[in-house]
Order: C-alpha cells, then structure tokens, then sequence
C-alpha cells in the first residue's frame, strides 16, 4: 500500500513502513517508490502523513524530465535545485526572497526558489534556466540579451531571463512599463536594466516575427 | 544561518490543521522557561515569513504543518450578501488580479498588486500576509533580544528607528508589516477563524489586531489551535470608491516608508458621506485618522480640503528622533490617496 502527501497532488509515495522505521531515503526511498508494503497500522490510515525530518524521496518535474530526489523537508527548492540536481545556473545571493537571483519558473510563473521548500512544488513543472533554450537553439530572450549586451556579471541574469520569458508567455506584445513590472522583483548591482528593458522588447518582437 | 531540520505533516481540512497541535508563530518564538527549544508545531500557508524567520534563527519549529492542500482555501468568490469572501489561501497575485476586486475594492488591489515582487506575489497568501510577524531589524535579529521576543526593552525607541512607527509608539515601535491590511481595515474587513472543535468567529480585522499596550509579544488575537480561512469584505454601498498609495525608498519591491488607504461614500451630489482614511506603516497596527475622517464628511472633496485633510492624519504624532520625515510624507500621501479615490488624482 502507498502513500501520497496530498501537497497539490505532491507524489512523494512512500511506504508506511520506511516512514515509521525513519529509515532515510537514501537506503529506502527508491525502494519504496517500487515496492508495496501493507502498513502495519492500517487504523491509523487517516492521520495526517508525517515525513521527516530525515530524506523523503519525491520526484520533481524539472525541465521536462522527471527526476527523483531524496531531500529533507528543511531543503529549499533552489538548495535541491543547484546540489543534488545540479542545476547550477539557479543562483543564491539574499536567499530572503529579497533579490530574485533564485528565480525559476513553476508552471510558466516567476518564484523565488530559496524561499519556498522543495516540498512544496507538488506536481507543478520547474523550468530553470537550463531548461528554457531548445538543443542548441537559444530562447529569444536569450539571444537578445546577448545582441543588446544586457548582462555584465551575470548572475541576476538567469532570474532576469526567466521572468522575460514568462512575460513574453502571457503578453506577446509587453510595452517598456510592462517588461519593467515583470523585471521589479530583481536586484542587478551592475546596473544593466536599460539593456535588459531593451532585450525584451527586441525579443517579444523577434517572437512575432 | 541554516533553517533548523523539522518535519513535515499537511494538513487536508482546516479542523484538521486547528486540531494539529499547532501554537501560534509569536508563542512558538518566545523563550520557553528551562525547556528545550524547537519543540513548537507552527502552520504553513506560503511559507514567506515562516522561512525568513527560520534562517534567521529566530524561530526553529519540530513540525510544519501545511496547509496549502486545504481545498478550495484560495477561492475569491462573492456571498450571497454581496459581500467577498477570499480564501486566506489567495495569493496575493489573485488579491490583485481578481475583477470583482479590481471592481468593488480598488484600494485592496492596489495594496496587494504593489507588495513585494511578482516572485513572491505569486506564493505569499493573504492570511499569511495578515499574520507575518513585524520587519523591525532588532526584532529580526537574533542578537536583540527586545520586548516583543521576551526580552526587557524597545531596541528602536532609542536606536535606528527611521522605518519605524511615528504614532502609538511608547511601548514598541514597530509598523504594522501587512500593506494590504491597511486597505482591509479602510475597507471594514472581517477576519474569519476556525478552531478544532468547529467554532467560527469572525472579528473586524481592526479588533483582531493588537496594540503593543495590550500585549508587546503578539500582533494579533489569534489563538493557539485556531486557523485564519477567509477574509470577508462587506458589500460596498452604491457610491463606494476606494485606493490605496505607497511611499517606498526604492519604486518597487521596498517595505513602503507610509502606506494610505482611503474608501470614500458619496451622495447623489457628490458630497462625503462617509470617509474612511488608513495608515499604513505608521503604527505598530494599520492606523485610522479619525480626524480627517471627520472633517471629509459632509463636504465636497478638492485640493485644499484634500491638502487639511493630510495634516489633519498627523493628528497626535510622536515621531522618534530619526522618522520626523515621515510626517510631510504621510501629510502629502493622504492628499493624494484622497483625490485618488475621489477620482480626480
């Protein structure tokens, strides 16, 4: 029999078993995802799941591809992000949500990753910005960022691009206001706003051809 | 600093969450007498403040329980009284976007839409929002042990208190942190709260919070076992209009240095029948200026009144030795806000 934290439909099933016995996931995780065991409590069934605060073993939707994780309930979705999954181009700077390096996209909307806990993402699917070019074929956020030198450090750029992409999702045709709204939430200490204002807008009209 | 490690429960209905064993975050961050730290169970809804306070150190729960899979939570719908019922689990993107919002209650739009940034708009809640314990950094640091975390003094009283609050403030000076609960309570905003065993009560928002006076280590009434579900908004009477402004540092993603929130009622000629004027960042709870609600009834509202009616909010004004600049700020933000909801700003 198996469980599942009903976390926005969050499949971290786990068996009874490997939960009472606080066996960590790195031994049981996996395991248990496979194989069905009969909990031994069967009355207790409706009380509320209690993982941790050892590894649970979750499977997050990231760039497309599932991929199966043991994480703490303590970890944040950008620690997850850049150390098991090692999706590094997720940066951490403020880590207090102040300055948007950490964005990544869920469900096609800008979040800030160091302040939400990986066991919160349930089923919704994660693009990082790993995951927003095609093969070899740049995003055309990011190729204008590179024709209009909109970076200089670069490490606000993948939350910068992140958030254009989306904005570009849900309005095509973003004026200068617009894109400035989508971009508030980000802290360039490089000072490259103008250029990033412009490499949207070039590349909403590159979209539409 | 690392979050503490802690387990992870959800609950699936708000009884549920009540009946958890959950204290209330300001307890759960008090020092507990010769015991042991980080036994507390706390409920999560978005999870904003919970994680900056844990990496600060300031609170270092046993247990989270969520409350996110509480079906139906974010509904924003409107009550067969016409009033609006949002879900405490709304986010304040939602708040923002939502057109029965937009249409009955400007100002809580306009607060909620200017809170933050998108990222965190996007998975803040407005109960959450309402409960977020204060910015003041001393109460943020983990080396000021002042009142409002059980230790013996106002760190900003007599230090770095330019953010802080230039009314009600001889106890503790923090402001209010929730800029959408100053257009609530301009707005006669009600709090809905379950507990275990069913109850249901439903105070004004203005009455659930709590002045340091009352009591320094808590911002609201909410008590242990018990769950914020909905905020409730009154049905506007026919010529309602509201809005709401902020003042900040920086244009966006700031804590605004004075928040303002005005909803006006006028009759068929156009006159104030019935002013509500809030401040917002000003007090250690959102502040009404009852004396510029007094002098807007009966009255046509322009410029010159508008320009009386913002010195008339500094009414009984204490400002500390470093906030003096907030009083022409508040004054000039309340003129704006005023013939912003009168539709001529």
């Amino acid at each position: 029999m198996r469980f599942s934290v009903g976390v926005h439909g969050l499949r971290a099933r786990m068996s009874r078993r490997s939960f009472l016995k606080g066996t960590s996931a790195a031994t049981a995780g996996l395991a248990a995802l496979e194989t069905a065991l009969t909990p031994a409590g069967a009355a207790a069934a409706d009380d509320p799941q209690v993982f941790g605060p050892e590894p649970v073993s979750i499977t997050l939707r990231v760039n497309g591809a599932a991929r199966t994780v043991a994480v703490e309930p303590c970890a944040t979705l950008a620690e997850v992000l850049r150390g098991p999954l090692n999706l590094t181009g997720t940066k951490i700077a403020c880590n207090r949500g102040s300055c948007s390096a950490c964005t990544v996209l869920l469900d096609g909307v800008p979040v800030a990753s160091c302040s939400m806990l990986a066991l919160d993402v349930g089923e919704r699917a994660i693009t990082t910005i790993e995951g927003l070019a095609n093969g070899d074929v740049l995003h055309p956020v990011q190729a204008a960022f590179i024709e209009h030198d909109a970076l200089q450090c670069g490490f606000c750029t993948p939350g910068m691009v992140l958030s254009s992409a989306a904005l570009l999702e849900r309005n095509p045709q973003p004026t200068a206001e617009d894109v400035k709204a989508a971009i508030s939430g980000h802290v360039c200490r490089c000072g490259t706003y103008p250029h990033v204002v412009d490499a949207v807008l070039a590349a909403a009209q590159a979209r539409r051809g | 600093m690392a979050m503490n490690r802690f387990e992870w429960a959800s609950a699936r209905t708000a009884a549920e969450g009540a009946a958890s064993g959950a204290t209330t975050v300001a307890d759960a961050m008090l020092p507990v007498p010769g015991g042991p730290p980080g036994q507390a169970v706390v409920l999560k809804a978005g999870g904003i403040d919970l994680l900056d306070l844990m990496k600060e150190g300031l609170l270092a729960p046993r247990r989270l329980v969520d409350l996110r899979a509480i079906a139906g939570l974010d509904a924003i719908a409107q009550e067969s009284d016409g009033g609006l019922r949002i879900g405490a689990l709304a986010s304040l993107q939602q708040v923002a976007e939502h057109p029965l919002i937009a249409d009955r209650a400007r100002a809580l739009a306009e607060a909620a839409g200017g809170s933050a940034s998108p990222q965190i708009r996007h998975v803040a809640t407005i109960g959450g929002n309402l409960l977020q314990r204060p910015r003041c950094w001393y109460f943020r640091s983990i080396a000021h042990r002042c009142l409002r975390k059980g230790g013996g003094k106002c760190f900003a009283v007599h230090g770095e208190n330019q953010y802080h609050a230039i009314f009600a403030n001889e106890v503790c000076a923090v402001v209010h942190p929730s800029t959408a609960a100053t257009a609530l309570v301009a707005l006669g905003a009600r709090i809905e709260i379950v507990n275990a065993g069913g109850d249901v009560r439903r105070p004004l928002l203005d009455e659930f919070f709590v002045a340091p006076e009352t009591d320094v280590q808590r911002e609201n009434d909410l008590k242990e076992g018990e769950v914020v579900t909905a905020v409730l908004l009154p049905a506007p009477a026919a010529a309602t209009t509201s809005a709401h402004m902020r003042q900040s540092d920086k244009q966006a993603f700031d804590w605004p240095i004075a928040d303002v929130a005005v909803v006006l009622e006028r009759d068929a000629d156009g006159r104030c029948s019935k002013a509500s004027v809030v401040l917002g960042a000003a007090a250690p709870v959102p502040r009404r200026a009852r004396a510029t609600e007094e002098m807007l009834v009966g009255e046509m509202i322009d410029e010159k009144l508008a320009r009386e009616a913002g010195h008339a909010a500094l009414e009984a004004s204490t400002p500390l030795a470093r906030n003096h600049y907030k009083q022409p700020i508040f004054a000039a933000l309340v003129a704006r806000v005023l013939l912003r909801a009168a539709g001529q700003g």
